[in-house]
């Protein structure tokens, strides 16, 4: 019976997790059209090369 | 028996909590259909570039291009500056909807549309017309 009160927190989390991923991530929307701009209008090839090994997903 | 549900239910809790980590981090634009619009569109930038400078062609304020001033083109040019921005638009618009699709929610198309509508015009050259918030035609 005490057991359940583990469903407690599992209960909150959930909608939580939903909830995060309903929100229309506006800075990484901003970034993604950013790299795209700059390839389609051939901007900042330089830069671009050397953020390549830098591009690994920050937590967050 | 409740072992078991406490189980499944942590199981979900963590299953949901990936794609919605990953979500937050980065949109995915790295599918071959994205590839293949940003091709398609990049080829076609060295045809538009001058239409943008001379300003018969402006950014529009939907995240799409438009002829502004069809003066400016040569009248022997101007069907094909037509078609020209018929098929960038049409790239332009499969391109949002790709984005908000790759990344699981297809409502967020009109979202992806405005992000990219103020991004052209932030990155846009000195000269190019675009359309502010009211859709009137400013030289940036």
């Amino acid at each position: 019976m005490k057991h359940w009160i583990w469903l407690l927190p599992a209960a909150l989390i959930l909608p939580a997790c939903v909830t995060i991923n309903i929100y229309f991530p506006a800075a990484a929307a901003e970034k993604a059209a950013d790299k795209i701009i700059d390839e389609v209008w051939q901007l900042k090839q330089e830069q671009q090369n050397q953020q390549k090994p830098a591009d690994a997903p920050a937590e967050k | 028996m409740k072992k078991y549900l406490y189980a499944i239910t942590f199981l979900i809790a963590a299953l949901m909590a990936v794609p919605a980590a990953i979500a937050a981090a980065d949109l995915e634009i790295n599918t071959p259909a994205i590839a293949a619009i940003q091709g398609s569109m990049q080829a076609r930038h060295g045809q538009l570039a001058p239409y943008y400078a001379s300003g018969a062609v402006g950014l529009t304020r939907d995240g799409l291009i438009a002829v502004r001033d069809a003066n400016a083109v040569p009248l022997k040019d101007r069907q094909g500056v037509n078609s020209l921005v018929a098929a960038e638009n049409k790239d332009r618009s499969a391109l949002y909807k790709e984005i908000a699709n790759a990344n699981g929610h297809p409502e967020w198309e009109s979202e992806v549309r405005n992000t990219f509508a103020q991004r052209w015009v932030q990155k846009a050259q000195g000269g190019w017309w675009y359309q502010d918030a009211s859709g009137g035609w400013a030289k940036k």
